[in-house]
């Protein structure tokens, strides 16, 4: 939902759940029991004001987080210097693959770039290859050597 | 780190979130056939080896006014790469923070730290915190923000074992 919520939309109680639900809750029984206990809000209400955040959009879900890599995948990053002229022909070149997931226009002479999803390790430097085939350009390859993401919090 | 069959269910299961409610692991047992113990279990073991990085809420920073991003992108030097990289992730204003091979001579950068603000100055200023955080260890930095989406199918998982 790419829309900025109203003012007025969220509460403070709103707010404090959204913040403090981006930290990870435990896998148990009754997840919500220590913020109900240290907020005075019922876990049944915590409950209901989620649902209500997602429908509104404030929220995306309230899931697990996978780590896709760790399922056996293989990503990589990839980006192409494209000549203004080819753009919409190299793109429909592009996303015609299925392991595209994702792919972006950016500001640069590097100007698009996408995330490769396969099945198999081997299949990142064969897709990449026949992209670098059709469309005559340099694949320039960024798969990820460390990761490090902790840190990020959207302040309600 | 593998995964089995009945993993893989619960993975299924709750991709598009868990049901918000008090219990929401019992719920989720009892879409699978499982006891609620072996669903927090087995769910408490992906945990443990990363599959599953966390139990959250994901915010739509977009709604919530961080309409700006900007792919920084920094030539830092290879033996202090990686502590900074630690640091810089753990802003809280980055949401991705990766190390990746230079592309020379085209792409000198090695660390990309996606940023996220309200307006694009805000990025800007970000960007400038995290210049000053690199010091002297950056030898060149660039920012690119995305002009268009041209594609976006979201991580499917795939079927079976």
């Amino acid at each position: 939902m790419r829309q900025i919520l109203p003012d007025g939309a969220l509460d403070p109680l709103d707010r404090l759940l959204i913040n403090r639900l981006q930290d990870g809750l435990p896998i148990t029984e009754r997840p919500f029991a220590a913020l109900a206990t240290e907020t005075g809000l019922p876990e049944t209400d915590i409950a209901t004001r989620l649902t209500r955040l997602r429908e509104i959009g404030a929220i995306t879900r309230f899931g697990p987080f996978i780590d896709a890599a760790a399922m056996g995948g293989a990503f990589c990053l990839c980006a192409l210097a494209v000549p203004d002229d080819r753009f919409d022909e190299v793109m429909t070149l592009v996303n015609a693959h299925p392991e595209v997931a994702h792919n972006y226009e950016r500001q640069h002479r590097l100007n698009m770039w996408f995330v490769l999803a396969c099945e198999r390790p081997e299949d990142i430097a064969s897709v990449a290859g026949l992209i670098g085939a059709e469309t005559g350009l340099k694949v320039h390859l960024f798969p990820k050597l460390q990761e490090f993401f902790i840190g990020f919090r959207v302040e309600a | 780190m593998t995964i089995d069959a009945t993993d893989r269910r619960i993975l299924q299961a709750t991709a598009g979130g868990l049901p918000m409610t008090a219990a929401p692991y019992a719920e989720v047992a009892r879409w699978l056939n499982l006891t609620t113990d072996e669903v927090m279990e087995r769910m408490r073991a992906m945990q443990a080896s990363g599959v599953i990085r966390r139990v959250a809420v994901a915010p739509n920073h977009y709604a919530l006014g961080m309409v700006a991003n900007g792919m920084s992108v920094w030539d830092v030097v290879d033996d202090r790469a990686a502590d900074l990289g630690r640091q810089v992730g753990a802003l809280p204003f980055v949401s991705h923070c990766y190390l990746r091979p230079r592309s020379l001579p085209d792409w000198p950068y090695n660390l990309f730290a996606m940023i996220h603000g309200a307006s694009r100055n805000e990025v800007e200023a970000l960007r400038a915190r995290i210049a000053d955080l690199l010091g002297d260890a950056c030898r060149g930095r660039d920012i690119l923000y995305s002009t268009r989406i041209l594609k976006k199918t979201g991580m499917r998982l795939a079927d079976g074992g």
